[in-house]
């Protein structure tokens, strides 16, 4: 068994509406220093296998078709350690 | 990257330049070569390339869209007609109406969610550009097959787009369509309709005169969002080498957009704002050039104090970004204070970014540098026009020529019946209604399924009187009549909207309309939009409403297939008392049951023939303009004067469907017999002009009077009453098949 972690943000260019809610109302709550706050999605899959190329090929994979938008979303795959 | 100044254009005249990677002809560019007496800046190019782009310059439909005005009928309710952010009519009471629909069909197959969404996002703001407050939006849409693989990927997010951002914003949708064709697959049509209400004494136009005054752009910072968006998506298709620079997706913030409605609203109310403009396709590009070639004739901006999201960002990209949720208006010094504090108590930033002049030069510059000097008026108003070549399709005569005469007719009319009212196009459209709010704001009278929205007029607005007064709109639009016959199919798609609001009781008065067509640079699509823009302003003569604007989507197609041609129109009526509004169906046992209308022959186009046969082929029913006028006139009077207990008009699978849906509607079950010798025909066809109506017995004398005097044919069918719908000799249907028939076949293929 392992586990692969899959972090999914929204693209660079692409307004994140919450992470600009998020980041407005830090100064409310007293929290200072911060310029920006993007948000994303992380999700943890776990393999019967171990983590290696050919499961985290199969993830990204998944990632692809269903986990990321990637229209307006990137994605990252790593195996935890 | 050096910056493209004025100067530096002047310098180095010969540079090659990138126009027809913007979508610019070469006489084009050389026009805009002619007009500065130079070669163009980067950022000059940028806008004259999106301004000049079929989107925003309409550049291929302008010739034939003038008959909307020159054919206008004369209207006392219209207050603003074609040309400004959308129409505003009179209707009563100090109060004035202002709705538009615009197609966002390109975005919305990119990213579904995202595209829809912002599609009701920019058609918000142009309603609230007019000074009226947002109250309800409707969405007509069309996909490809119900059950094609990539529907099932278009239509969801589509409608989550829509839920999203309109049950965000807190606007109810009542109403508009979901059709489902094979020649959509890949062009589905996505077309978002915004209705607002305003003191028609408070008008707002986008204009900016008065030199001195401030140019503020307030909303949403500027980023990335759709570069290019205007010029290329919906100017070319995106396959081939344009694959390559597909801008990134516009992503809308409809709580930024709530912000932004209410303080507009309150702008408005102290009176702080000269013009106003929102921002759409072509950004600052568009609101710059069209308010300053509206206002004095100049404006003086610095690009540089624009607001970024990414501080990366060139003044050419910040010309063309399509970023969402802004707005542009002209306040004068003395009112800029109170703009500011206005902005600052919603949370909306705003930025003086300029000036207007007298100058009749739009200058913008960048960290002191001039990088554009134009006369606004080339890049707004004064854009290409083409006289396109048009001629009529190889193969229409043909297509003409096959007539439904040769379809087998059916045996069994009972199956016929459940099988075309469990087809996707006539099926419950629920799966998708339920995901918006239909009530919300507590002002809906009547929503899907109803043939028409219905809203009271209750908004609190100061200054403005109470009313009894309401509004009903429907949209409607048939892409197959109109590809066997254009002409016919948009005068069809009016006369069925005005139907669809005159049997809710209400009076039509205007209509806006949305012409989703293939490619202009093919003569047989151009023949196809000459046609219906001909047909349709020859209906809107005939029905005495005038056009109050629109919009046209060209390029819907994938190679050299084209959609069907598809104008969608738009409908808005008033009616005088909501009380007195008509509920859709049969509503009560003991009513009698009246067709009003003449019933024809007619297949051609029908659901029937596609349906059954897959046929398309002959020609559409025929549209009978005096008819529907004297039909609706019959409608609203005897709404008025209360002797309608329901209504429904015919269209789509003919009687048989609207004795089904009737039935669905309240659960009251109807005996009929048919009135023609041919079952068959007195079920299927769909001849227009028609409606379906009940009264109480006592009713009968008054309503067939009236009918006689309008000389619109009254036959009385048949009772309500009973759980089932029997049409004598012919079939019997309990309620609960009928209705678990119509509501089972889109959740069985959505989920």
């Amino acid at each position: 068994m392992a586990r692969v972690i899959v972090d999914v943000m929204l693209k660079p260019e692409i307004l994140d509406a919450q992470g600009q809610a998020i980041a407005r109302a830090l100064p409310r709550l007293g929290f200072s220093g911060v310029s920006a706050v993007r948000q994303g999605k992380r999700f943890e899959v776990e393999i019967d296998g171990p983590a290696d190329e050919a499961a985290l090929a199969e993830v990204r994979k998944m990632a692809e078709t269903l986990l990321a938008n990637t229209v307006i979303e990137d994605y990252t795959v790593t195996a935890e350690s | 990257m050096t910056l493209d100044t004025v100067k530096r254009a002047q310098d180095t005249p010969e540079e090659r330049q990138p126009y027809a990677e913007l979508g610019m002809k070469t006489d084009e560019y050389e026009r805009v070569r002619e007009i500065l007496g130079r070669r163009p800046t980067s950022s000059e190019l940028a806008i004259y390339s999106v301004m000049w782009s079929e989107h925003c310059s309409y550049k291929s439909s302008k010739v034939h869209l003038r008959q909307f005005g020159t054919k206008a009928p004369a209207s006392e309710a219209l207050l603003v007609g074609m040309g400004e952010n959308a129409g505003v009519v009179d209707v009563g009471d100090g109060w004035a109406a202002t709705f538009k629909i615009e197609s966002h069909n390109h975005p919305s197959y990119v990213e579904p969610h995202q595209g829809a969404a912002t599609g009701v996002g920019g058609i918000v703001r142009d309603i609230m550009s007019m000074g009226a407050r947002p109250i309800a939006v409707m969405d007509a849409l069309r996909f490809g097959a119900a059950d094609a693989h990539d529907t099932r990927r278009v239509l969801p997010g589509v409608v989550e787009g829509i839920s999203h951002y309109g049950n965000c914003l807190g606007l109810p949708n009542i109403g508009g369509e979901v059709v489902f064709d094979p020649c959509y697959i890949g062009n589905p049509l996505v077309n978002a309709l915004c209705v607002g209400l305003l003191r028609k004494d408070q008008i707002k136009l986008a204009t900016a005169p008065g030199p001195g005054n401030k140019v503020v752009l307030f909303g949403a910072l500027t980023g990335p969002d759709g570069i290019g968006g205007a010029s290329v998506l919906a100017s070319a298709t995106f396959e081939d080498e344009s694959q390559a620079k597909r801008p990134s997706v516009q992503v809308g913030d409809p709580f930024m957009e709530k912000l932004l409605i209410e303080c507009c609203l309150e702008l408005y109310q102290a009176d702080v704002v000269v013009g106003i403009q929102d921002l759409g396709a072509a950004g600052v590009s568009c609101a710059t050039t069209e308010l300053a070639a509206k206002g004095t004739g100049g404006m003086d901006v610095r690009l540089d104090l624009v607001p970024l999201r990414d501080p990366s960002l060139r003044p050419e990209e910040i010309l063309m970004s399509e970023s969402q949720e802004r707005m542009m208006a002209v306040v004068t010094p003395d009112d800029i204070d109170a703009f500011m504090a206005i902005c600052a108590r919603w949370d909306i930033p705003a930025t003086v970014i300029g000036e207007v002049t007298d100058g009749g030069r739009l200058v913008m510059t960048w960290h002191g540098e001039t990088i554009v000097d134009i006369p606004p008026g080339t890049a707004a108003d004064e854009g290409p026009v083409y006289e396109r070549p048009f001629h009529e399709p190889a193969g229409q005569a043909a297509l003409n020529a096959d007539g439904p005469s040769r379809l087998p007719r059916p045996e069994d009319l009972r199956a016929t019946l459940l099988r075309l009212l469990g087809s996707p196009n006539l099926a419950s459209k629920e799966w998708v209604t339920s995901q918006y709010d239909r009530y919300v704001r507590g002002n809906t009278v009547l929503a899907q399924p109803a043939d028409a929205g219905v809203l009271r007029i209750s908004e609190v607005m100061p200054g403005a009187e109470e009313t009894t007064r309401g509004i009903a709109l429907s949209t409607d639009g048939n892409g197959r009549y109109a590809r066997l016959d254009p002409y016919a199919g948009a005068q069809l798609a009016l006369a069925e909207a005005y139907r669809n609001v005159a049997v809710t009781g209400a009076t039509p008065l205007a209509v806006t309309n949305c012409l989703n067509f293939g490619s202009p640079e093919d003569p047989e699509v151009m023949w196809q939009f000459a046609e219906a823009t001909r047909g349709l302003a020859d209906a809107c003569k005939a029905l005495g409403v005038p056009v109050t604007g629109g919009n046209v989507s060209f390029y819907n197609q994938t190679g050299s297939t084209a959609i069907h041609p598809t104008p969608v129109v738009g409908v808005l009526g008033v009616i005088d008392d909501v009380a007195k509004r008509v509920r859709s169906g049969f509503t009560a046992p003991d009513q009698k049951v009246l067709l009003l209308g003449e019933t024809e022959e007619e297949f051609g186009g029908s659901e029937w023939a596609h349906v059954a046969h897959g046929h398309l082929g002959g020609l559409p029913p025929k549209a009978d303009l005096e008819a529907e006028r004297a039909l609706a006139l019959v409608l609203t009077e005897a709404a008025s004067r209360g002797l309608l207990t329901g209504s429904h008009d015919l269209s789509d699978g003919g009687l048989a469907i609207a004795l089904a849906e009737s039935v669905i509607a309240q659960g009251v079950g109807a005996t009929v017999t048919l009135p023609e010798d041919d079952a068959f025909v007195s079920l299927f066809s769909e001849s227009s002009s028609r409606a379906l109506v009940t009264v109480a017995p006592e009713s009968f004398e008054a309503i067939a009077e009236l009918c006689a005097a309008n000389e619109v044919p009254c036959q009385c069918i048949g009772r309500t009453g009973g759980e089932a719908l029997v049409v004598e000799n012919v079939l019997e249907i309990p309620v609960a098949e009928l209705r678990e028939t119509h509501t089972a076949t889109l959740p069985a293929i959505f989920g």
